[in-house]
This record gives structure tokens, C-alpha cells and sequence, in this order.
């Protein structure tokens, strides 16, 4: 079955080709390896691989955008590929950074800490710091006592913070390590200030994801910042929860919104600065805008409000039935849901919808309507967390787009009971497919056998969009190739234009790649648009 | 005070920050390098302080991520929950030529994403089963490593069996790596325990496995380049150096690299080995086991890509030695005009690293190339040979940090006020925060190849950019004044 095609190669001709092809020119990897030597040299070591022929590298890669390749990759029971959802800690870590001075803690192996720094950082492009509690083999045997005295002392006494947000990795996890009396036993021996807080959650990688991280930690912090601290009468605030939802414009334009209503609120998780803060030369380690006094306080709210109901369902469990209080779930995002979203605030406040608000719907709506002929019937792929892709579609029925593959690997049945609803009352979502718990090796198959306009997905898409040609637009956690689009707000009328404007200007964009061979395709290489 | 006495004075008030024990513990990592000191006075590879913000990794992120991840042409797989196989995909840069999800799977993620049940009830036959719905979906593998997760070595599965089993009924290798996360105090453990693996389930079978290229007949030039992971695609520049002075590379481990040039290193005369700290286990136990010689090299800048390069040669006859200075001539001109052009524009800028294999110690010659200055430099997971390495390649005065902590780079930073700090993403925008013109030292800041006579032009110009950018003299607002 395999064997080799390059008979008896000789080795590159040109092995020293000069660094410099003309006076100045420096040639990375981006130009070098095109080259001629280079392509030489790859051609010349192919024979000691082992490689298979580039006949049968060909025919199988025809085979996998087939039927039958859908059909055996959708067998799968055992392996998943390329999956869209990280683990619990993750979650934990960022939205622990919203909280005023706050170190997020991992107990238990020091690599995932390392991993998870890493992850927040490339999308973000700003500093995250966490600890770890550095576990090793004689931990694994003992426990990680010793290690929780000691790293929590050291980590308050180096970094001073406020409140030390302690999370677990799947090793603590497995092996059962007691949070609670291990932290009181670190505060019996000094660790730590008695009264410091250090609120504490169970996220075992090996349940649910990331977003069930975010929500075991949100629960964590608020039932040891409130304890105790339940008044009489209400404080007159409304809380506002976001989820995991790396768009920190997300935070600013809600903030905006609620200070036209001039109501009285609490993010929280205002992790806007912690993904966000201006370079002034000093390097600040706190970011966390939601201060500690206020999280105490959120107990006494009249109500929280959730943009993200599959991500927090054990804070609002806890909210409702702990805190007696009213949670509500909106998704301000597109134009419906944040008519929906606004019409409760001004029902709320008793005050009319601001006209600046008023405004910019007009303005989002204007520019919809101007592109509508180049976005309607488009077939769109799109994936993500539950709540994200809810969002996402709510949005794309409004432009007249047709969502339809649409693949959350870290679903639930609630969720896709409650979208497929959605998609059945649209007349645009009559042709889509949820896929829960399947993975981007999956949707490949789907995107070759069913082929879609236009993918939506984050960094990792741009793989499904080297293989089908299908055009990725980037929205979603992590993007890592693409600068900045953390930045911008996807929220409320603001965010409608963004998503608006990424997604109609990437049809776009595509158009002209596919148009642009002169005297070919350049027919249509059209000045406007 | 001396310069040295200076920085010793730094170290011990970057030190009063800890509690008394941590203090205690991390003093005998932090030193400041005297030229009469033979190994840099630190030590290494021992435990982190728990809660100190460590920059290390673990044994998985050494076996799966460093050894086993760049060969190409196998699937490895992640073994254990999500997320361990999630943060590592694709995030290492070691470039590969090949045809993704057909017949190479570097940039992909393999995971046997592990449920609550499979922790109670045990994983081992999940594995088996994932492994037959990898041969049905990618035949084209050339088969297969298990990388296990933290969980794995907690609840008592047997990979080993599994692979076993599976190795054979598929007639492909698969390979157990027992890189369990909480194994060592760092990556490190997992390099040395994916070498063993290379060393017990690979070599022993290499004949079996092995397809020699048609016609192919032993040359007394035959050379392994080990430890190259082709980050921005560094291998390439140095292969064909290794080329151009007469030898043949058989095998490259592992950027680049496929199975099939894994089986192929016995056959070499002589193993080139770039990352030492990650890969001198596989070339002990081939020099004891196959009699081939060993020998580090350093491709960064044209000073120590001579010198390297001399040093190959000598090791062979007298055609390869005068090719190598053939070729180190042809590229002066060029190397000079490279530094024509930079090094006035880096003359006397100072640097601080903190990088992980070999790159503390390789890359200093190369910003003295150029000019530079390194005054402090560490490894994240260096042990004892590479702090003495590494004395021969700094001057009096540089202060050393073993596993450095945020809390001390920062300070050190502060204090010395380097021009460029070169280390990782971790620590990219701290100090761009600081002010501080900063380079990722591991995934080369997304430019590269930095190796070889090619990869050095890069290497200045990145320096170049990095430092004398206009964007760092706009943080400072014009109303702090």
C-alpha cells in the first residue's frame, strides 16, 4: 500500500542560495521556503519518509469529502477531532479575573495553569496571571495539603491580592482533595488572614467545559462574598452577567446602555480591563473592575439579568433559591433580542427607550437592509458554545441568511430543544441541522457533502476553510490569527452593525478572490457592490 | 560596589518579597555569574514554589507538545479530558509539509475526551476502540502515540496493554507515553519520558518497521539531525547546511520529522543533536546501543554556525572539511552585509532571556553578532549540565534565575531596564506593559526560521523591529510629564 514515488532523487543542486536575493531583502518563512533549494530540499528528504504516493495521499483525501467518509466519521463512539470546547478551569480562571484583585488559583497540576495563561493571552494579547498549587508524584500519593499551605502563602504575600479565586484541575479532582478543609487549615496556620477570602469551586475537566467552569466559579465567588451579607430591603441594582463571552466591548456597551437608562447596576465579572488595559508604561496585575464590596452587595439586588443561560444555570439556580431573587435571561444581541432586552429595562425603569439607543437600532437596521440582497438565502456553517451560537443565529434569521449546520460540542438538550424552536418558527430555518456534541472533524464532512456560503467559527475554523474553500468569518473564543476583534462590541445595536459588517464584507471579500484572474473571472470583478 | 556585587544585592531584595521558606528555596536558584564559576551556582529541575507563578509546563506538554507532537505522519493522541489536547493544538509552530487529516495530522487535535464515567470505570477500553475508529478514518497514519493526562495514572488503566493489542492487530506502531501531567517538577520529565518510549517500543522494531528508500545504500555521511522541532521552520536552514557540506540527513526527530525517519536513525554515523536537554537521552542510548557518536551544535548566528560547522566536519573527512569552509566563506559576505545593516542599530542594547531548552545559552552568540548584550538569562526547565553549559557562554555580572517567578522577572526587569526581554507569551505583555520591547523566544514571535546563515537575517531584523519601533515612544502621554 505505501511506497515510494520519487525514484532515486538526487540532492538540491543550489544548497547554499544566498540570504540575501537582492540588497536588503530578508527572506522569512513566508517567501523562503517557496523557493526553489527549499522546495528542492523538501522533495529530496520525501524519500527517506516513508511517504505514501502522492496518487494515494490524493485519492483519499477525495475520499474523505465523500458520503461514505460522513457517514463512518459520524459512527465515531470513542474519538473525538478537533473538538470546540476547552475545559472547566478555563471558565473559572476568566471569570475570576472581573472581580477586583483577584489571583485565580488552580489546585492541583502546575502544566494546565501554564496552558490556561497561555490561551487567555493569545486571544487577548494582554498579560493573565494565575497560580498554581504545582503538584507532583508525592502530592498525587498525600494529597495537596502541603502544597495549598504553601501556595497560598506565598501567593498572598507575593502578589497581595484581595481575594485568591481557587479552582481545580482534573489531578485534585481524581484524587479527591477537600477544598474546604484544606483552605481552612491554611488559614489555621497563617497562610492566610482568617477573613481573607478565598472562594473555592470543583471543576473537574472531565465534566461538561469551559462555560461549566465559568459557572461553578461565578457561584463560587458570589456565595462566599455575599455571606452573611443579606440585608432587609433591597439596594435598588439590577446585576448583570455576561458569561463567557470574550468580546469585552460586550461589557462597555452594556454599561453604556445601562447609564442611558441611568440605572443602578453591578457587572458581575467585569473582566472588560482585566482583557483590556491601557498601556501607560506600569504593568498593573489587577484589572478586575467588579469590586468586592459590590459583589457582597450584588445579594441585595433586585434582580440579575444573564446574557448567557447555558453557561450560568447553577448560579441562577443558586440566585433564585439561595438569594431569593428574580434572574432573567435576554440575549441582547441582533436586533430583536435587544428590543427585547431594552423593553425590559425601560419596563423596569419606567423610562422610555433613549433616543440615542432608538437611534443607532435605526442605524443598525439601515445598514441591514442596504446589504440584505447580498446576505439573503446565503447557507451558512457556524459553531461555538450554546449560548454564542444562540445569538449568532437569532441574528442570521433576521438578515435572511439560513444557518445551516450548526455544531456545539459542548451542547446540551434543553438548548437544542429551545433553538430548534427557533429555527422551526423561521422561515430560514427550515433547512438546519444542530449537532450536538460533534466536532470540527465532523462538520469538515458536513461542509464537504453539504456545502455551505459561509462559515462562521473562531481561529480554528481556518482549517475547515483551507479544506473547502468555504469563507470563515471570525467570531467566537479563541481567535488567535486575527488582532483586536476581542475589542469590539457584538452586543446590543452596536454589536448588530459589527457582526453585520464582518459577515456581509466577508461575502464580499470573497466575491473579489473568486473574481480576480484577469480576462478569466475578472468579469465580475465589479467596482461596486 | 562591583557590577557583580550590584546584581547580588538585587537578588537578595527581590528575594524579601517571600515568606521565609520560599525565600529560602528559591535564593538557591537565583545567582549572579562569576567568570571563575564553572556552572552558573544555581540550581535546577527541583520542584516549583507552589503559588510563585511559575512559567513551567508539565510532563505532558514535554512528551506530547516537544518529542512526539512535530512527527507528523502519526496521530497522537490526548489521552484524558479535553483540555490538555485543546490548549496545545496547534500553539507550537513546528512547521511540516504534508497534506492535513489525510496522510499528516500536526496540526490537529486527538482526544479521547474523557467523561466522568470513563474516570470511574476506566478508559482503557474507549482507547482501544478510538484507535480502530482512527485506522477507519485515517488510513493513511503511519500510526499512533497515546499521550496520558493526569488521570490516567491516577485510576489504574494499563495504555501499555492497549497499545500492545492494538500495535498489533493494526500492524503499526502504537506508542504509550506515560507523560502524566503531575510526573517531575516540569516539561522536562516528559521529554526524558518520551525518549524511553522511542528507546522500548521503537527502536527495538526499527528493522521491521523500517522502508528504506529504493536504492538506498549506507554512506559514511549519514547524519540524524535530533532535537530540531522546525519552529517557523529552523530544521530546513539546517538541513540543508548539513547538506551543503557533503553529509546526508537521513532522519530528522522530530520536526519534520515521519515515523519512518524515526526507524531510520540507526543507520547514521552520527547523531547532530540541537536540543540537548530534550533529546541527549535517545543519543546516550544510541551511542550505547548502536555505537553512534553524539554532538551539539548551534546554528544561531554566523560566529557559532562556523564554529558548529567546523566542529561537524571534523568529525569527518577531509572533502566535508573543506566544503565547510567553502560554504562559511560563501555566506561572509553576505552575513557582513546582514550586519552592516543591524548591528548599528543594536550596538550595545541589553537583553534578558528566559527560554527553555537550549535557546538561554545558543542564542546569546547571535545577539552578540549583533552588538548585544545579554545581562541575564534562565531556563525554565534547565538542570544541572545546562547551567554549565551555559557558563561558557556568559560574561561576569549576568544574573542567572532557574524557573524564574513572575514576581522575580518582573523586578529584575525593573531594575536592569533591558532593552529587549526575550522569553515567552506568558510574559509578552507584562513587560509590553512595562514599556519593555519584548520577542517570544519559543514560537519566534510567529516569524522565523532563526537557524542557520538564512534564519540569522531574520533573527536581526526581528531584533531590529522589536527594539527601534516607533510605537514605544508613544506610551508615555504628553500630560505625566
Amino acid at each position: 500500500m505505501t511506497e515510494n514515488t520519487a525514484k532515486n532523487p538526487t540532492p538540491p543542486e543550489n544548497l547554499t542560495p544566498p540570504v540575501l536575493s537582492e540588497p536588503g531583502k530578508i527572506q522569512d518563512h513566508f517567501d523562503l521556503f517557496h523557493t526553489d533549494p527549499y522546495q528542492e530540499t523538501f522533495e529530496f528528504k520525501r524519500q527517506f519518509e516513508g511517504a505514501h504516493s502522492k496518487e494515494e495521499v490524493a485519492r483519499i483525501a477525495e475520499w474523505t469529502k465523500t458520503w461514505d467518509y460522513r457517514e463512518k466519521n459520524f459512527s465515531r463512539e470513542a474519538l473525538t477531532v478537533n473538538p470546540a470546547k476547552a475545559c472547566q478551569p478555563l471558565g473559572s480562571l476568566f471569570v475570576a479575573a472581573g472581580f477586583e484583585g483577584t489571583l485565580p488559583y488552580s489546585h492541583g497540576s502546575q502544566g494546565c495553569v501554564a496552558y490556561f495563561r497561555t490561551h487567555l493571552t493569545r486571544n487577548f494579547k494582554e498579560p493573565f496571571q494565575a497560580v498554581s498549587s504545582s503538584m507532583t508524584e508525592d502530592a498525587a500519593v498525600f494529597g495537596g495539603l502541603n502544597n495549598m499551605v504553601d501556595g497560598l502563602a506565598n501567593s498572598y504575600t507575593l502578589y497581595k491580592p484581595k481575594m485568591i479565586a481557587l479552582c481545580t484541575t482534573c489531578m485534585a479532582e481524581v484524587i479527591g482533595d477537600d477544598l474546604g478543609a484544606f483552605i481552612q487549615t491554611a488559614k489555621n496556620k497563617g497562610s492566610i488572614p482568617e477573613d481573607f477570602p478565598v472562594p473555592y469551586a470543583h471543576t473537574p475537566s472531565f465534566v461538561g467545559s469551559h462555560i461549566t467552569g465559568y459557572d461553578n466559579m461565578l457561584k463560587g465567588i458570589l456565595e462566599c462574598l455575599t455571606e452573611g451579607k443579606k440585608q432587609e430591603t433591597t439596594n435598588g441594582k439590577y446585576n448583570f452577567n455576561l458569561g463567557f463571552d470574550p468580546y469585552i466591548g460586550n461589557i462597555r456597551e452594556l454599561k453604556r446602555i445601562l447609564q442611558l437608562f441611568d440605572l443602578d447596576y453591578t457587572v458581575l465579572s467585569d473582566n472588560a480591563d482585566a482583557f483590556d488595559s491601557p498601556n501607560t508604561g506600569e504593568f498593573k496585575m489587577y484589572n478586575g473592575l467588579t469590586t468586592l464590596e459590590d459583589a457582597a452587595d450584588s445579594i441585595n439586588a433586585e434582580g440579575t439579568f444573564f446574557f448567557q443561560k447555558y453557561t450560568t444555570p447553577k448560579t441562577q439556580d443558586y440566585i433564585e433559591k439561595e438569594w431569593g431573587q428574580e434572574t432573567y435571561n435576554f440575549r441582547p444581541f441582533g436586533i430583536k433580542g435587544t428590543d427585547e432586552f431594552l423593553t425590559k429595562l425601560s419596563e423596569l425603569t419606567g423610562k422610555p427607550v433613549p433616543q440615542e439607543l432608538v437611534d443607532e437600532r435605526g442605524r443598525a437596521v439601515d445598514a441591514m437592509t442596504d446589504s440584505q440582497a447580498w446576505i439573503h438565502g446565503k447557507r451558512i456553517a457556524l459553531y461555538g458554545d450554546p449560548d454564542h451560537v444562540f445569538g449568532l443565529v437569532n441574528f442570521l434569521l433576521e438578515l435572511g441568511a439560513e444557518p445551516v449546520h450548526i455544531v456545539v460540542t459542548n451542547s446540551n438538550p434543553d438548548f437544542e430543544a429551545e433553538l430548534q424552536a427557533v429555527l422551526d418558527a423561521s422561515p430560514y430555518g427550515q433547512n438546519s441541522t444542530i449537532w450536538g456534541k460533534k466536532d470540527l472533524w465532523h462538520l469538515r464532512s458536513l461542509m464537504f457533502t453539504e456545502p455551505v456560503d459561509l462559515l462562521i467559527g473562531n481561529s480554528y475554523g481556518k482549517y475547515l476553510w483551507r479544506d473547502t474553500h468555504t469563507p470563515i468569518v471570525r467570531i467566537g473564543y479563541p481567535i488567535f490569527d486575527r488582532h483586536h476583534m476581542h475589542r469590539y462590541e457584538t452586543l446590543g445595536y452596536k454589536g448588530a452593525l459589527n457582526l453585520h459588517n464582518w459577515i456581509v464584507n466577508t461575502i464580499l471579500d470573497e466575491l473579489d478572490r473568486q473574481t480576480i484572474i484577469p480576462a478569466k473571472t475578472d468579469i465580475s470583478f465589479d467596482l461596486i457592490r | 560596589m562591583t557590577y557583580v556585587e550590584e546584581n547580588k544585592k538585587l537578588i537578595q531584595e527581590v528575594l524579601e518579597a517571600y515568606p521565609e521558606k520560599a525565600a529560602k528555596k528559591r535564593s538557591k536558584h537565583l545567582n549572579v555569574h562569576e567568570e571563575s564559576n564553572s556552572d552558573c551556582g544555581v540550581k535546577s529541575n527541583k520542584k516549583s514554589v507552589p503559588g510563585v507563578m511559575t512559567t513551567r509546563g508539565c510532563a505532558y506538554a514535554g512528551a506530547k507538545g516537544v518529542v512526539w507532537g512535530p512527527v507528523k505522519d502519526m496521530i497522537h493522541i490526548s489521552h484524558g479530558p479535553v483540555g490538555c489536547g485543546y490548549y496545545s493544538w496547534s500553539g507550537r509552530r513546528n512547521y511540516y509539509i504534508g497534506t492535513t487529516g489525510v496522510d499528516t495530522f500536526g496540526t490537529m487535535q486527538f482526544t479521547s475526551d474523557f467523561q466522568e464515567r470513563d474516570i470511574v470505570f476506566g478508559g482503557d477500553k474507549k482507547l482501544a476502540k478510538l484507535i480502530d475508529e482512527l485506522e477507519i478514518l485515517f488510513p493513511l497514519s503511519q500510526g499512533t502515540t497515546i499521550e496520558s493526562e493526569c488521570p490516567i495514572g491516577l485510576i489504574g488503566d494499563d495504555i501499555e496493554a492497549v497499545a500492545r493489542q492494538k500495535a498489533k492487530e493494526t500492524e503499526k506502531p502504537v506508542v504509550p507515553v506515560r507523560c502524566e501531567g503531575f510526573r517531575g517538577v516540569s516539561q522536562s520529565l516528559g521529554h526524558h519520558i518520551a525518549n524511553d518510549t522511542v528507546r522500548d517500543w521503537v527502536l527495538p522494531k526499527a528493522d521491521e518497521y523500517r522502508k528504506l528508500p529504493e536504492g538506498f545504500e549506507p554512506s559514511p555521511y549519514d547524519v540524524n539531525i535530533i532535537g530540531d522541532y522546525n519552529i517557523g521552520g529552523d530544521a530546513w536552514p539546517s538541513r540543508m547546511l548539513l547538506e551543503a557540506i557533503g553529509l546526508r540527513v537521513i532522519s530528522q526527530f522530530s520536526g519534520d520529522g515521519t515515523f519512518n525517519e524515526t526507524v531510520m536513525t540507526p543507520l547514521a554515523k552520527l547523531n547532530l543533536i540541537h536540543c540537548y536537554r530534550s533529546m541527549n537521552y535517545i543519543c546516550r542510548h544510541m551511542e550505547e546501543k548502536y555505537g553512534i557518536g553524539w554532538l551539539e551544535y548551534n546554528f544561531f548566528g554566523p560566529t557559532q554556525i562556523a564554529k558548529s560547522l567546523r566542529k561537524i566536519a571534523a568529525q569527518f573527512d577531509e572533502t566535508i572539511q573543506e566544503n565547510a569552509e567553502k560554504v562559511i566563506a560563501q555566506y561572509q559576505a553576505d552575513m557582513d552585509a546582514v550586519i552592516a545593516q543591524y548591528r548599528p542599530r543594536l550596538e550595545g542594547k541589553t537583553v534578558m532571556m528566559m527560554v527553555g531548552g537550549l535557546r538561554p545559552r545558543h542564542v546569546i552568540p547571535a545577539f552578540e553578532d549583533l552588538g548585544m548584550k545579554v545581562i541575564g538569562t534562565g531556563y525554565e526547565f534547565g538542570h544541572g549540565d545546562d547551567y554549565k553549559r551555559t557558563a561558557d557562554y556568559v560574561k561576569d555580572g549576568t544574573i542567572i534565575y532557574d524557573d524564574v517567578s513572575g514576581h522575580e522577572f518582573e523586578e529584575f526587569a525593573k531594575q536592569l531596564n533591558p532593552d529587549l526581554i526575550a522569553a515567552g507569551i506568558k510574559e509578552k505583555y507584562v513587560f509590553q506593559k512595562m514599556a519593555l520591547p519584548f520577542r517570544q523566544m519559543h514560537s519566534w514571535d510567529y516569524s522565523g526560521p532563526y537557524h542557520g546563515y538564512h534564519g540569522f537575517a531574520v533573527f536581526a531584523r526581528d531584533m531590529d523591529l522589536a527594539i527601534n519601533n516607533p510605537t514605544w515612544s508613544l506610551i508615555e502621554n504628553p500630560w505625566n510629564k
